[in-house]
């Protein structure tokens, strides 16, 4: 059993590092989407292995979501079919290259040469269901705090994106009468 | 299956991540680039949660983790488009307002 799980672990492995490399690689939007899709689905697989089966199952389906979201943004926003363009969109390819490995090389010496401790306690059964209790439980104020983040990134999603909004055509009180000079399109309501 | 071996995997999706972020001119691949690094993150996470310490509050910093790249999808969305309106353009190098 423990020889499976590795092997499983070590596919998942290389599916995800390997995966996210071709993202890189390929020249195409749409093929880098899906390759990204991959990865995640791999790192999400190798969670799974972990025994974290909410958070495992949670990444998977959030990155195939964003992975379809990333699809319409690129329809939308490129203006072409993204499978059939070819691009080569580098800067700096050599001090990138360079970045990467030296981080490589410096977590993965981490990796190897800390003494990592003896493992202090036994997972429990219900790795879910203790989950559940701590974040309704000793840790809600973390769940509480992740609540409003999410909350204000829907309204920064919402202002950030919006072209051209109530605030533009009637000015900061909403009553028009400072339109005009708010209004950097100059339109106004009336 | 050792913490090592999670931990060189979690290294090398960070490493490509950097990779990624640093080269990519086009706004939404060098986000992939970030997820990447994130992803390496989450690995890391579960598996010092997993070797060493196994108790519930090592999973909720893992749904920190996961809200965090939640956010950084979200709002680097939310630039993207917003840059697209001002500028026209969906590449890193056309958006160097502060810089000149």
């Amino acid at each position: 059993m423990e020889i499976l799980t590795t092997v499983a672990f070590g596919i998942c492995g290389l599916v995800a590092v390997g995966s996210g490399v071709l993202v890189f690689v390929f020249d195409s939007m749409a093929r880098a989407t899906y390759a990204l899709a991959l990865a995640f689905v791999a790192t999400g697989a190798a969670l799974l292995i972990l025994q974290q089966s909410y958070l495992g199952a949670v990444v998977i389906l959030m990155m195939v979501m964003e992975m379809a979201v990333m699809a319409v943004y690129m329809v939308m926003f490129m203006g072409m079919n993204p499978a059939l363009m070819p691009m080569s969109m580098v800067h700096s390819h050599r001090a990138a290259l360079g970045s990467a490995v030296a981080v490589f090389v410096v977590l993965a010496a981490g990796a190897l040469l800390v003494p990592w401790p003896e493992r202090r306690s036994a997972p429990s059964e219900e790795v879910t269901r203790d989950l559940g209790n701590a974040i309704m439980g000793s840790h809600m104020l973390v769940m509480l705090i992740i609540g409003v983040v999410m909350a204000a990134t829907i309204v920064v999603g919402v202002v950030l994106s919006s072209a051209r909004t109530r605030y533009d055509r009637l000015g900061d009180d909403l009553d028009g009468r400072s339109a005009e000079r708010d209004d950097a399109g100059r339109g106004g309501a009336r | 299956m050792t913490l090592e071996g999670v931990l060189m995997i979690a290294s090398a999706l960070i490493a490509v991540g950097v990779y990624g972020a640093l080269s990519q001119q086009v706004v939404v691949m060098a986000m992939m680039g970030l997820e990447l690094m994130i992803a390496g993150v989450l690995l890391a996470v579960g598996g010092l949660w997993w070797f060493l310490s196994p108790d519930p509050s090592g999973q909720v910093l893992l749904l920190v983790v996961l809200a965090a790249m939640t956010v950084e999808m979200a709002a680097g969305f939310a630039v993207a488009t917003l840059l697209h309106r001002r500028a026209g353009t969906d590449m890193t190098d056309m958006a160097a307002e502060l810089h000149e």
